[in-house]
């Protein structure tokens, strides 16, 4: 096939295209977003899932089905997909499971830089990184065997700049492995993990890791260059090409498996060189476990786990050079569009002196000047939570102005638990939570989600109504408007909740200015898809004022 | 100089959300890819539809390791919005040139939107790539409606740094 240009997204895309991967999921989240809607536009069956542990536990259950499943996420989803991922690990697939983080070193955009290579050692699974496009192609495919072959969920592990960055890709779909049919076969002791058969099962991950550990030091993920003597460099992910630009004479090895690590080929390596460096972006992981193995390496000066690497940076690691580095100065911030409905919303609560326990979405921008509206800020869903926690403990003229803040595919992800602890164990002030409902998943490019009533491919399917929810969860008050259209009616209610001791749901409904052209277009020709059958009330259309 | 002692060309592109400076480095990108040549382009694009500031890298040469143009490494910043100049300013050789709106003014062309196409035109008078494939690549990334005021508005940047440059500027 002829050479292309693609971002690491895409050609994962391809690859999974090519490799027959049965069903991709997940959940949107900068930068893995496009790899899903790429896997679509290429004709692969793809979905958008409520949240990354759903959609963790729907590609586990392809993959017992005997299916190829892939799931993507940013690296902070795989926290909320942690608990099917680490008992996956022993339960093991039939067919294949890859699960993609997509860590985001740097924080382009993402509330922290975990580095996810922890999980793998953490979970007991192993872990593909690729450095370029044309890897993410090749590597994936070997992931696929890999899983496959010791029946075993692989973590395929990208950073923003694999990502989003792009570079040649010769895709040779000739040599995906072949697939087989999907079929199931009873194996309780296997998928069912009772402590009786999780006992046995963690003794098979351990087994099934030592057997890859052997296989990993002779396998092409990880390659070595022989250069000079005097320099050895190990490094995996994008320190690879920024380690082969800034020491072109170094001797090099670059790790596409680092869990289970090769530890002989690494012992060799290091023994053959005079100043072996291990480059790493983030977290010391490779550092420490060649250490803690008696390896002879040099790790990165600590103010080098900050932040990204480039080819500068590892110059300076290169040449122990500590020196104060430049602070790039900030460009134009990113600010609400101005036509954004989240405007009005913004204004009253800053007026009011509200206490915003925020979330995250493109509303966070309610953070910066002027509105400065959102005193905190943690991970999705948090709102609700924090919100109830704030609402609690302060005194009650304090706790009277606290309001959750909430946007609609957040909503759906993580607040609806909020709300039944909001139920569950209510603040003697009452609460306010305002859902931000754009119909749309802006910060991440427009995704659809439940609540949109539309699949990954923009057709029509069973919707879910926010409101419903709420009610059916017996909140007293919940209210839908336009605070667009009628800013003066949102105020008079936000004040008349807030004054009120009551449990309240108000849903701020209106189209994304972004977003408002393409959901028009997707309304229109929404082709009807059959839906499911669903008991009254479950399923409302959208814009159903109270 | 790039590991094999053969240059890269190292181009970095900046404006604000909605500019065009994604488009525009994809259409460089191309036109390097389709003249045989190795190219890595990196961009950051978060939150680019919420008008902050966007860049984007393209290298090309016989061989492209990072896909980020090292800071003080670029030849050539294609700057959309002048006013991002300082926050940019980190990335450009002692040497590099500016592309910028000094060079072509939006009000001048058909369509302020083509402001990155034109820019392009005007960086292809300094580029070692062949400019049809530059325009090719742009003809390939646009909807044909669009053509017209494109491949005018890259004229229009041709002839504008064509012209400075005979002026010696
Ligand atoms: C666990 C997790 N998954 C994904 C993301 C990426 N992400 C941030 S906000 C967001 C959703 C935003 O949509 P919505 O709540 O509708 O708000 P909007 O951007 O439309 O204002 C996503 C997917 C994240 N930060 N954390």
């Amino acid at each position: 096939m002829n050479r292309q240009l693609l971002s690491g997204d895409e050609a994962v895309a391809l690859a999974a295209l090519h490799a027959g991967v049965s069903l991709g999921t997940g959940y949107p989240g900068t930068p893995s977003t496009e790899i899903l809607e790429t896997f679509f536009r290429l004709g692969g069956r793809a979905q958008w899932a409520p949240n990354e542990k759903v959609a963790m536990e729907v590609a586990l259950g392809a993959a017992f089905a005997g299916g190829r499943a892939l799931v993507t996420m940013k690296h902070v989803g795989l926290n909320v997909a942690a608990d099917p991922l680490f008992t996956a690990a022993y339960t093991g697939v039939s067919g294949a499971m890859i699960v993609l983080t997509a860590d985001d070193p740097g924080m382009s955009s993402s509330q922290n830089e975990q580095d996810n290579r922890r999980y793998a050692v953490a979970a007991g699974l192993p872990m593909v990184e690729p450095s370029d496009s044309q890897e993410a192609y090749d590597f994936f495919l070997r992931a696929i065997e890999i899983s496959e072959r010791w029946g075993i969920p692989v973590l395929y592990r990208m950073t923003t700049r694999v990502c989003h960055s792009k570079s040649i890709v010769a895709p040779h779909p000739e040599t995906a492995p072949a697939t087989r049919a999907p079929h199931f076969e009873h194996d309780l002791p296997d998928r069912v993990m009772i402590p009786a058969y999780a006992r046995p099962a963690h003794l098979r991950l351990r087994a099934k890791l030592a057997e890859i550990a052997v296989w990993g030091e002779t396998c092409d993920l990880n390659r070595q260059v022989l250069g000079s003597r005097a320099l050895g460099i190990v490094a995996s992910g994008i320190s690879c090409q920024h380690a082969a630009e800034a020491a072109p004479e170094a001797s090099m090895l670059t790790l596409g498996l680092t869990y289970p690590l090769p530890m002989e080929l690494l012992r060799g390596f290091a023994a053959s060189v005079e100043r072996c460096l291990v480059l790493e972006e983030g977290d010391p992981v490779l550092a420490d476990a060649l250490l803690a193995a008696g390896i002879p390496v040099e790790a990165k000066a600590d103010v080098f786990r900050f932040g990204e690497l480039d080819v500068a940076r590892v110059r300076r690691i290169l040449a122990h050079d500590l020196s104060p580095e430049a602070k790039a100065l900030s460009g134009k911030a990113p600010e609400l569009c101005p036509a954004c409905p989240y405007h009005t919303v913004y204004n009253t609560l800053r007026k009011h002196d509200c206490i915003g326990s925020g979330d995250i979405g493109c509303y966070s921008l309610g953070v910066l000047p002027p509105y400065q509206v959102m005193d905190t800020l943690v991970d999705m869903g948090a709102s609700i939570g924090v919100g109830l926690g704030l609402r609690h403990t302060l005194p009650p003229d304090q706790a009277r102005r606290v309001v959750s803040i909430i946007g609609d595919s957040t909503f759906i992800h993580s607040g609806i638990t909020g709300l039944v602890e909001m139920i569950y164990n209510p603040p003697p002030t009452g609460h306010v939570v305002i859902v931000l409902d754009n119909g749309t998943t802006a910060m991440t490019g427009q995704q659809e989600h439940p609540a949109t009533g539309r699949t990954l491919e923009h057709t029509r399917t069973g919707q879910v109504s926010i409101e419903a929810v709420a009610r059916a969860l017996g909140i007293p008050s919940v209210t839908v408007l336009d605070p667009h259209d009628d800013p003066d009616g949102f105020e008079r209610l936000l004040l008349e909740r807030l004054a009120a001791s009551e449990l309240s749901v108000i849903v701020a409904r209106r189209p994304c200015v972004l977003a408002a052209a393409d959901i028009r277009r997707w309304e229109l020709h929404a082709t009807a898809r059959v839906l499911p059958q669903l008991p009254d009330g479950a399923c409302e259309p959208a814009g159903a004022a109270r | 100089m790039s590991a094999t002692g053969a240059r890269v060309t190292n181009v970095v592109m900046a404006g604000l959300g909605g500019q065009g400076v994604i488009t525009a480095s994809d259409i460089l990108a191309e036109a390097a890819l389709h003249a045989g040549l190795d190219v890595k382009k990196a961009e950051i694009h978060g939150m680019s539809q919420r008008g902050g500031l966007v860049s984007s890298d393209v290298r090309f040469g016989e061989r492209v390791f990072s896909p980020m143009v090292p800071p003080g490494e670029a030849d050539y910043l294609l700057l959309l919005a002048p006013t991002e100049l300082d926050a940019m300013a980190w990335c450009l050789r002692p040497d590099g040139v500016v592309i910028g709106t000094d060079l072509v003014s939006p009000d001048h062309l058909p369509n302020k939107r083509s402001l990155n196409v034109a820019l392009l035109g005007a960086l292809s008078v300094h580029l070692d790539l062949p400019p049809e494939l530059i325009r090719e690549a742009m003809l390939a990334a646009l909807p044909e409606k669009l053509h017209a005021t494109n491949e005018h508005a890259f004229e229009i940047g041709r002839e504008a740094a064509l012209a400075r440059r005979a002026a010696g500027g």
